[in-house]
């Protein structure tokens, strides 16, 4: 029996998508049986009493989760979401309900050992509820109390060797996408710079020494499959220097139809046999691309490697063999000054270990962020508020047409002292020798 | 419920304590044959909606199976995931960028086992655990937040809609046949937590009314400054308040000035705004991340408000279901909503749509706004 009735709730166990109400009641009913004879360190009803609140929260259509919370473990400022509800006496197995953020290997692949202990500890110690994954890119461990944290982050550390994920004005956790361990078009090795600096910069990412948080994201190429352009506040793009290249005979195989397009993506509607003047050629956003004598033509100065051709066909095109990374900065929500995408910063970079030219990027832009920025202003507001010129005198980059959609309309511009012949330190008096009051 | 011990010493926290060691590393999770091929992959293909494989110059083929995964989940169901991968795919697995669970094998005949496996697991509700799909022109999961299971700023739930919302669209999570993919996603509130403002179709929390202003508390909870700070447009000041006859240090807010982000009570806790009926959901529309074609597009509000209608949020599905249904019919192959929209001109996606246009969909928000009205004659009737 059920501890809290929860009607409304029980309307989502129908349907065919995986019920997350189906899933926390099995596990409320798994604690209750304790069939492995846990010695469980947080109530037991846990889930019971967030099913409760929830179903409280769908029948008043508010919160039940009191202001913030500030809770964590020594030595770090960051890595846990303090929670406590604000109906504790009804709701008593959730009166604590802290997250903890543990930080995700790369691409996210996991062995079912591995999982299997993080699940020991978490259903020992915790709620046994999770979120694969954070939109951050962090394994949740969602719902323990204060005095299991350090409990916890000992037990991950020394027997796991696992450490939190960021949360806080710092360096959050970084991700990335499947890249060159699962993808032909990946540009370079996401995990491999992802984990290189997720480890360089481990300080800056457990003790929040910046204005506000700050985000990697790593995507192989501009499909990005890790939404690096909207989601990162630095944001490495996969991209290729040469030419894209083509196999003649698959190209062919695409056009007699031996080949579906885009890898079969669009099998579940008859578009009419695959045609590569409509479909590839006049999509194209350069238009450089043609037919000659039954054979694709590129010109591969005016390309944008938008990825649109090498997408439509993976088997006859392939990305260049002059590879590097973008880098785009300045991405965020709303809050406060309106959204924002990366904007472009550096067209090209070598991605090579030790990473030491992406390196000396990131840390200048902190430099100048971590002196100039203001409290809780993103780099793209603080990019906004000074102009993307500071930003390239921080970084020492040139400015570039690249760095543009489009120069100014307006005509407002700022010249610097030493640009102007003779300074600005002029003297009236010599001015009115040729102009009369 | 007896505390057991970790190890750790409170009375000496410093001793013995590990840190900044970092994630674990990637390749210790690789299955061997991604292994093995890493960096020579030379294509793809889908098998059927869900299943695709990748070859390697080696010859080596890696076969995926992607299941829907509902991201809030219990070790139960992530311990039933491992013991998949341990009868199928020598333990390995992944997680997806959009919370699905890939499993990857290495050769074409574990396939159809697997599959058959995955599709024949229900919960006791009747819902799949692990339904097969989420690839190709078709719709994925639902990136999407923590609303009201442990956040406390949301205007709207999460886990809630999003099983109502995938419920209505699961037919497309396992087909192939939209023009393009189309990528929905969910933030309760407008700190849009995760991609609504980057996805084809967005849900987004919104609040209708201004904060409320618990005075007795406010200048012992609250930096002053920083409530006043966080406010877009500049709708807080700082004010003496007469409480008890005691004149006691707050804030005023102007409430015309206010559009209800809750940015305040983020910074504040004696600002809330959480209001049964005020509260709901927004609909965007039309944004992309990827460079293909057209370059990256932020959604724009095509539906400036629906009220919460736990548990399923019947209008919001609605609405929802309509844009897809239109989009469907209406695009060309491989374009994104997005382009959609721009090309036949946001009038004609509101009337082929059958939204209403109100005066909330006009921007209003500082210099940028004007770049969204229209300069030009060029318009459709």
């Amino acid at each position: 029996m059920a501890k809290h009735e929860t009607p409304l709730l029980d309307q989502l166990e129908s349907g065919p998508w995986p019920s997350f109400v189906s899933d926390m009641k099995q596990q409320a009913e798994v604690r209750a049986k304790n069939e492995d004879n846990i010695d469980f360190q947080i109530p037991v009803d846990v889930v019971e009493d967030l099913l409760g609140v929830l179903e409280l929260s769908f029948k008043h259509g508010r919160t039940h989760w009191k202001h913030g919370g500030i809770v964590g473990v020594f030595g770090y400022g960051g890595g846990v979401i303090g929670r406590y509800c604000d109906q504790p006496e009804e709701f008593p197995g959730v009166a604590h309900f802290h997250t903890m953020r543990i930080n995700q290997p790369g691409g996210k692949f996991y062995t079912a050992e591995y999982l299997r202990k993080l699940c020991d500890l978490w259903d020992f110690r915790g709620s046994g509820i999770t979120n694969m994954h954070g939109s951050t890119g962090d394994i949740i461990f969602l719902g323990t109390t204060t005095p299991q944290l350090e409990e916890i982050f000992y037990e991950m550390t020394h027997n796991l060797e696992q450490d939190l994920g960021g949360s806080g004005s710092n360096l959050r956790t970084p991700s990335d996408c499947i890249g060159a361990a699962r993808c032909e078009f990946a540009c370079y090795d996401t995990q491999d710079l992802c984990y290189h600096l997720t480890q360089e910069y481990q300080d800056e990412l457990h003790r929040p020494a910046f204005p506000y948080k700050f985000k990697f994201k790593f995507d192989g190429c501009p499909n990005c499959c890790v939404a690096s352009i909207a989601r990162a506040d630095m944001s490495f793009i996969g991209t290729w220097k040469d030419d894209i290249r083509v196999d003649q005979e698959a190209v062919a195989a695409y056009i007699g139809g031996e080949i579906a397009p885009n890898g079969g993506a669009h099998s579940g509607r008859d578009w009419g046999p695959f045609d590569i003047q409509k479909e590839i050629i006049d999509l194209c956003p350069t238009d450089c691309m043609w037919m000659e004598d039954n054979k694709l033509m590129i010109d591969n100065k005016e390309c944008n490697r938008c990825m649109h051709c090498i997408n439509a066909m993976p088997r006859a095109l392939r990305i260049g063999k002059e590879t590097g990374l973008s880098i785009l900065v300045g991405a965020k929500a709303p809050i406060l000054d309106g959204a924002q995408m990366g904007s472009m910063l550096v067209p090209f970079v070598k991605a090579e270990d030790p990473y030491d030219e992406i390196k000396e990027v990131i840390e200048n832009i902190w430099d100048w962020w971590m002196e100039e920025g203001k409290n809780r202003e993103r780099l793209g507001e603080l990019m906004k508020r000074q102009g993307f010129q500071k930003l390239l005198q921080a970084t020492g980059l040139e400015p570039d047409p690249r760095m543009v959609q489009e120069p100014r309309s307006n005509p407002y511009i700022f010249w610097n002292e030493d640009e102007v012949e003779g300074g600005w330190t002029r003297d009236i008096n010599e001015f009115r020798k040729h102009h009369q009051r | 419920m007896a505390f057991v011990s970790s190890g750790y010493n409170p009375d000496k926290p410093m001793e013995n304590r590990i840190s900044d060691i970092g994630p674990k590393k990637y390749d210790q999770f690789y299955p061997p044959v991604v292994a093995k091929n890493k960096g020579t992959w030379l294509y793809h293909e889908y098998i059927q909606p869900g299943v695709y494989f990748h070859v390697a110059e080696s010859g080596d083929k890696v076969y995926t199976v992607r299941a829907g995964g509902a991201r809030l989940m219990s070790t139960t169901h992530i311990r039933e995931i491992c013991e998949i991968a341990e009868k199928h795919c020598d333990g390995y697995l992944r997680f997806t960028t959009r919370n699905n669970v890939e499993f990857l094998v290495d050769s074409e005949d574990k396939v159809r086992p697997l599959v058959e496996d995955l599709e024949s697991r229900k919960f006791a509700g009747g819902s799949f655990k692990f339904p097969v799909g989420g690839t190709g022109a078709g719709i994925t999961n639902i990136v999407h937040t923590q609303g009201w299971i442990h956040c406390h700023t949301p205007a709207t739930d999460a886990s809630g809609p999003v099983k109502a919302t995938m419920d209505v669209l699961f037919d497309d999570f396992k087909d192939h046949r939209l023009p393009a993919h189309l990528r929905v996603s969910l933030a309760c509130c407008l700190n849009m937590c995760g991609a609504v403002h980057c996805s084809d179709i967005a849900i987004l929390g919104y609040h209708r009314k201004p904060p409320l202003l618990d005075h007795e508390y406010l200048d012992k909870m609250c930096e002053i400054p920083l409530a006043i700070a966080a406010c877009p447009t500049a709708a807080i000041k700082p004010s003496k308040v007469e409480f008890q006859g005691q004149k006691v240090n707050s804030v005023a807010v102007k409430e015309e000035r206010c559009m209800f982000c809750g940015n305040c009570y983020t910074m504040c806790p004696s600002m809330p705004l959480a209001d049964t009926e005020g509260d709901g959901i927004v609909i965007m529309a039309g944004g992309k991340v990827s460079n293909r074609i057209s370059a990256p597009k932020f959604s724009k509000v095509v539906v400036a408000f629906i009220p919460n209608e736990a548990p399923r949020w019947p209008q919001t599905t609605e609405t929802i279901k309509k844009m897809v249904e239109v989009y469907a019919q209406d695009a060309n192959k491989y374009e994104r909503l997005g382009e959609w929209a721009e090309r036949i001109g946001w009038e004609r996606f509101f009337e082929k749509c059958e939204l209403p246009f109100t005066h909330h969909l006009i921007d209003d928000f500082r210099d940028p706004a004007y770049f969204t009205w229209r300069q030009t004659t060029q318009f459709k009737f």
